[in-house]
This record gives structure tokens, C-alpha cells and sequence, in this order.
């Protein structure tokens, strides 16, 4: 698991490529500490918080419900998280360089709307996909170009698309539905490796979390988007091209969309206009409980996949319980506001001393000047 | 870790992000409005080997919903089943996915649905089936293929023709009407709405009446009363409204009867004669319809029951007794009809309480 990335003034150096003495690190105490706090950071970081957090859940859970601790349960209870584990991975980063993207769900809506326009026509299911994955190419590079090159706030734009592409999706297919797509497609969708009753395609969901993991924490690139979030006019001097790495952003959350609307539509063998509504708030509620900060530069993928996980075992299980709905609702609120506060809180109280600190040591030395 | 030095632009940057993290996380939180639901939790399957039965509305709070399930317990608790009703908040496509699911986990016996799309569950409710479960389809129906029966208040033309006829006598048999639906996906919402069209097209009385516009208010309260108001300012022509679900009537009603349009524009529809009566005796509506929802909750538990005991199959002609309501026979495609719909006007609104 790879640690938190977080950005502060001694990992600065850590984010930039390693000096050339690999030879002498050993010997190097600066790079000593910074290992070690790598490895406490492995077992107590925020992210690793979380991980910790779900085995708790999931603990808890298999103890107080009955036929929680199941093969079906693993199959449900993945399939329904899918959709808001993909879209969360992408949005992670986006969350981190200090943007946000409320579109994608109404992207996962419009590529859903087109998938049952373009099958009802009679196209081949790979003609689709690719359509389809234009779509979100397209999507993800309207909301990155009017925020990277118009220089617009994301919040605002991305409400703006929300309503644009859910509204595209109406003009595209109407109150129609399709329906008709081959079973031996929407069952695969729904299939089960083996025994273990984990669906087939989160085979592919994990190459998505390791492309992004990857991205995030083990890539030059990646290393750089915590500092965007942190702060803009820093990664810009040390040369992050700021506006790029946003753009392709931006795109990312398109795209993966747009896998999420093509898996929506087949899982649920059903493509219309209303399909994921809504999941954007979901995603980023996990984004968050997965120890994402809403004001950018810091957050890991670990922690956001066990956000979500987390999330949807609670959901899970009070179902199974046979706990209303609205119930979950509460419990969601109430995870959330905890987990995005809470650190707020602490930073406000932090910042609150310091400033206190600065002004008597100020006070003092104008005491003694005087 | 962090910069001791702040600029006010920061700052504010920051306040503005803490507070639209905020506003996330209250629209997350929110969800829906807190009502209480309408059942307490139930442990699912029954543990003393009682047949459980489990209804799965299109939405949970939903008056109309409310009633229909008032019957379905009623005739649960008669036949000793358990009872529970489960469902999502939004009346989504997918929403009702994942409460099948856990269902099927429960063992239940009878999954009783109103299908928000017809083919989004079909594959959970085979998996349910493939568990042994019987599945009846109430209000609005699934796939034919993924059910065993499927309860039907009424014969759909004729609920379609007493509607549109409601609205001829209304209108003089002239002018411009408009519809208001639930969902543009609903079953039922559409399967009438294309038999008051197809009336509209060959029935000569008919002639002079033309359907302008059809607009959806989801079964939502605040977009339905939006919608009609939308409605009567894009066509300022327009004579009467016809809105096939009580959320809808209820929320045109609310609309008209504090307009400029009240007592000119004519609103018929299905609608709740509880939820109507201020509107019928403040001349805003004149006549609407509905069947008795509590008799299509209590069928569809008695047919329930009847698939578990093997009395019936879903064969085309199967007959089942329901309770005091008397025999139902299957019909063609695996629909039981529950009656026909009632007429409610001013002079007899006062005798029905639902």
C-alpha cells in the first residue's frame, strides 16, 4: 500500500526527482527520517486509517447480521458499488489538485441514453463502446477546457454540465428505454468468478483503481497534483503545468463515466436517460470519507477504495437488517460531517494558537525594540 | 505542514470550499425528506417457518403507495405471512436492485413489486426466483417473462377511456389538453397515456380534442406543480389537464386552484379522493377517478399466498379466492384484474375515505 501522499515544505524535495547520490542516502539522515515517517505513515496515515476503519465495518457487520458473511453478499454488494468505486478513483485526483467534477453522473446518464439509441439502430456492441468512450472523452474535455482555459471555478461549471448532459441525454433517447441487449452481454455483467462470488467485471475495476493508484503515487505526475491542490502558484514555479494536468483530469472522470453508464446499462440491461442519477454526490461523499481533503492536496487511493467500501458494507448490511432507507441517510450524513469537520476543526484550532503564538512573539520583539 | 501566512483571497477560497463541502454534505445527508417509514424492521425471513412476504413499492412515502400497502398488510397479517415493506426513496430505474437482492438473500417467499422500468430488475428478479421466490408485479408491471402473476387494478383502456372522457364532458369536446405523467419511463403512466392518444386519434367524439404536450413531474410534488404551471404558460390556450397519478393531480390541483385558471382549465386524472376533496369542493376539479388502492394490496398478498400453496401457477385461467373480495381468475399473460375504477365527483366524494 503506498503511503499518503501529502505535501509539505521537507517532502517538497521528495516529490521533485531523487538526488543523483542515491549512494549516500543511507548515510543520509534527512532521507533515514523520511523513511521512517513513511512507514509509521503506512500504518497510521489517514489512508491506512481508513483501510483499518473498513475491516472494523465489515467485522462489525458479519457479526451483528445474519447472512451478511456471504458469497452473495460479496457479489451484491460489489455489483452495487461498481459505479461509485470507478468514478470515485478518477475523482480523487480531481478532489486533490483542488477541483471537483459533479458531471460525471449525468456523463454516465448521456452515454447510457446514446448506448440504447445506438443499439436500437442496429450498430455492433464494439462500435458503441467506442462511441461511447468518445462521449466521455468529450464530456471530461468541455469541463477541463472551460476550467483550465476560461480559467471558470469547477463547482460552477461542472453544476452547469450536470444539467447539460443530463439534459442531452432526454434530447438523445427521450422517456424511451432500451432493452434489448444480447444476454449473453448483460449476464456476463452480472456473472460471478468461480465460487467466489465476486462479479467478473471487477477484474477490470481493479486494473482501473491500479491505473489510478499508480498515477497518483508512484508516477512524477501524480507526485505533482497534491501540490496543485496545495497550492497553484507554488507547482507552477517548480515547473507543474498546471493547467494540463487539470485538463487531463478532467478528462479521466469523463472517461471512466462513461464505463460506469456503459456498466450501468448492461448490469441493469436497461439504457435510458435517468440511468446513475444522482451518484455524484455519492462519490463524493466516499471520496471524502476516504480522507480526501475538499480544499485539495492531500488524499490516497487506498483510503478513498476503502471509503467507498465502507459506504457500501453500512448500506449493505442495514438493508439485509431490513433498516429504512432514510436511516442510511442519516448514518451517511452523519459519517460524513465527522470525517470532513473533524480535521477542519483541528486545523482551524492549530492555525487559531499559532497566529496567537505570532502575534505575543511579535508584541515582544516590538517590546524590546521599544 | 502548513504556510503560517495567509492571504485574505485564500482565505476566502477556503471558506468558499469548506462551504460547498458543506452544502455536499447536507444534500448527501438530506437525501429525502425524514418521514418515518411506514413499517418497523422486520427480521426477513421467518424463523418459525412462516412464509414471509415482502412488498417493494416504487418509492417509499408516497401516499397512493401508502394506501395500497395498508391493503397488502391487512391481508398479510390475514393469511399469517410476515410482512415487510422495503424500497428506495427516489423512484429510480435501478433503485429497486439492490432491495431485491437483499430479499433474495432473506429467502423470502413473496416479492410483491411495482416495477419503476419493466426491465431493470427483470435480472435480480430472476436470481430472486432462481432462490425459490414467487414474484407478483402490482401497480406497474415488470417484464412478463420475470413474474409469476401480475396485479392490475383495472383493464388499462379502461381506465385510459374514463379519463379522457371525464375531460370531453369537461372541455365541450374542443380545445387544447396537455398531460402530466409520473416518470417518462413508468409503465402504467404510459401504457395510459397511449390509449387516451389512441382515442383521442380514432374516437370521432374526440375530434375536436388535440393533446398538445405530455410533461413529466417524476412523481415529485414541488416538479409536478412546476410543471403545470410550465404547462399553462407555454400553451395560454390550453382547456384542461389530464395527470394519471395522484401525485400529479394533487400537485396541478394545488397549482390551479390558486391561479387565474381556477374553474377555467378542467383537471381530471387518477387521484386520491382524501388528497382531492378540498379541490372538488372548491370548484378547481370537477371529476376524477381511481379504484380502491387497498383492494390491489390485498389481492396481491392473497395471489401471493396462492403461488406458495401451488393453487395457482400464473396459467391463464387459474382462479384464487381473495379473501372477502371474492374469486379472481387469471387472464391472458399471467394479469389478474382487481375491478373498475370508481368515478369521484362532489356529489359522492364524501363516502369514500382513502
Amino acid at each position: 500500500m503506498p503511503d499518503q501522499t501529502v505535501t509539505s515544505a521537507p517532502e517538497a524535495s521528495a516529490a521533485s526527482p531523487s538526488s543523483p547520490r542515491a549512494g549516500a542516502r543511507d548515510r543520509d539522515p534527512s532521507a533515514r527520517a523520511e523513511r521512517a515517517l513513511r512507514r509509521r505513515r503506512l500504518l497510521t496515515g489517514r489512508g491506512a486509517i481508513m483501510v483499518w476503519a473498513l475491516l472494523a465495518t465489515l467485522l462489525v457487520c458479519a457479526l451483528t447480521v445474519p447472512r451478511f458473511a456471504s458469497v452473495q453478499t460479496t457479489g451484491f454488494l460489489l455489483l452495487d458499488a461498481i459505479p461509485i468505486l470507478m468514478i470515485a478513483m478518477p475523482m480523487a485526483l480531481v478532489v486533490i489538485t483542488g477541483e471537483i467534477d459533479l458531471s460525471v453522473a449525468s456523463t454516465a446518464g448521456l452515454t447510457s441514453a446514446t448506448m440504447g439509441v445506438l443499439w436500437a439502430a442496429g450498430w455492433g456492441i464494439p462500435e458503441i463502446f467506442v462511441v461511447c468512450v468518445l462521449i466521455g472523452v468529450v464530456c471530461g474535455a468541455l469541463n477541463g477546457a472551460l476550467v483550465t482555459t476560461v480559467g471558470l471555478p469547477s463547482l460552477a461549471v461542472t453544476i452547469g454540465t450536470l444539467a447539460l448532459y443530463r439534459g442531452l441525454a432526454l434530447v438523445v433517447i427521450g422517456d424511451n428505454a432500451v432493452a434489448n441487449f444480447p444476454p449473453g452481454l448483460t449476464s456476463f455483467f452480472t456473472s460471478k468468478i468461480g465460487g467466489t462470488g465476486i462479479p467478473t467485471v471487477m477484474i477490470g475495476v481493479v486494473v482501473v483503481i491500479l491505473f489510478f493508484g499508480v498515477l497518483l503515487h508512484f508516477s512524477s505526475f501524480g507526485r505533482a497534483l497534491p501540490a496543485i491542490g496545495f497550492s497553484k502558484e507554488a507547482a507552477s514555479f517548480v515547473g507543474v503545468h498546471v493547467g494540463r494536468a487539470k485538463f487531463w483530469m478532467f478528462v479521466s472522470t469523463g472517461v471512466v463515466s462513461a464505463l460506469v453508464g456503459i456498466y450501468w446499462t448492461l448490469r441493469y440491461s436497461s439504457a435510458r436517460s435517468d440511468n446513475a442519477t444522482g451518484i455524484e454526490l455519492a462519490v463524493i461523499a466516499a471520496v471524502l470519507l476516504g480522507g480526501v481533503s475538499i480544499f485539495g492536496g492531500r488524499g490516497s487511493i487506498p483510503g478513498v477504495v476503502a471509503g467507498v467500501l465502507i459506504i457500501s458494507s453500512i448500506s449493505y448490511a442495514l438493508r439485509l437488517g431490513g433498516i429504512s432507507d432514510v436511516v442510511l441517510n442519516v448514518v451517511t450524513g452523519l459519517l460524513l460531517v465527522g470525517s470532513v469537520v473533524t480535521p477542519s476543526l483541528i486545523s482551524v484550532v492549530r492555525e487559531k494558537t499559532r497566529a496567537r503564538r505570532a502575534a505575543r512573539a511579535v508584541l515582544a520583539r516590538s517590546a524590546e525594540h521599544a | 505542514m502548513e504556510f503560517p501566512t495567509y492571504t485574505r483571497g485564500r482565505a476566502l477560497r477556503r471558506a468558499a470550499a469548506a462551504v460547498a463541502a458543506l452544502a455536499t454534505v447536507t444534500l448527501v445527508a438530506s437525501g429525502c425528506a425524514l418521514t418515518a417509514a411506514s413499517d418497523d424492521a422486520s427480521s426477513g425471513s421467518g424463523s418459525g417457518g412462516t412464509e414471509s412476504i415482502a412488498f417493494v413499492p416504487k418509492q417509499l412515502n408516497n401516499p397512493y403507495t401508502d394506501v395500497v400497502l395498508g391493503g397488502g398488510e391487512a391481508a398479510s397479517k390475514a393469511i399469517g405471512y410476515d410482512y415487510s415493506v422495503v424500497g428506495p426513496l427516489e423512484a429510480s430505474a435501478s433503485s429497486q436492485v439492490t432491495f431485491l437482492n437483499t430479499l433474495t438473500q432473506q429467502g423470502t417467499n413473496v416479492i410483491v413489486i411495482a416495477a419503476n422500468d419493466p426491465d431493470a430488475v427483470g435480472p435480480a428478479l430472476k436470481e430472486a426466483r432462481d432462490g425459490g421466490a414467487k414474484i407478483v408485479a402490482f401497480d406497474s408491471d415488470t417484464d412478463p417473462g420475470s413474474r409469476d402473476v401480475f396485479v392490475s387494478q383495472t383493464d388499462a383502456q379502461a381506465v385510459a377511456q374514463i379519463q379522457i372522457r371525464q375531460m370531453s364532458e369537461q372541455i365541450g369536446g374542443q380545445g387544447d389538453i396537455a398531460i402530466l405523467s409520473a416518470t417518462a419511463n413508468a409503465t402504467n403512466q404510459n401504457e395510459w397515456i397511449d390509449f387516451i392518444k389512441e382515442e383521442v386519434d380514432t374516437n370521432p367524439d374526440y375530434a375536436g380534442i388535440t393533446i398538445v404536450s405530455t410533461v413529466y413531474g417524476d412523481d415529485d410534488d414541488a416538479k409536478s406543480f412546476q410543471e403545470a404551471q410550465g404547462l399553462l404558460q407555454a400553451n395560454p390556450d390550453l382547456k384542461g389537464i389530464i395527470s394519471p397519478t395522484t401525485v400529479g393531480i394533487a400537485a396541478t390541483a394545488r397549482y390551479l386552484s390558486t391561479s387565474e385558471y381556477k374553474g377555467k382549465v378542467a383537471l381530471t386524472g387518477l387521484g386520491l379522493p382524501n388528497e382531492m376533496r378540498e379541490f372538488v369542493k372548491d370548484g378547481t376539479v370537477t371529476a376524477f377517478a381511481l379504484w380502491d388502492p387497498a383492494e390491489l394490496g390485498e389481492v396481491a398478498a392473497y395471489a401471493g399466498q396462492a403461488l406458495v400453496d401451488g393453487t395457482i401457477t400464473g396459467e391463464e385461467g387459474d382462479t384464487f379466492t381473495a379473501g372477502d373480495l371474492g374469486d379472481r381468475t387469471v387472464g391472458a399473460d399471467g394479469v389478474v384484474i382487481v375491478g373498475p375504477p370508481t368515478e369521484f365527483t362532489a356529489d359522492n366524494i364524501d363516502d369514500f375515505d382513502f
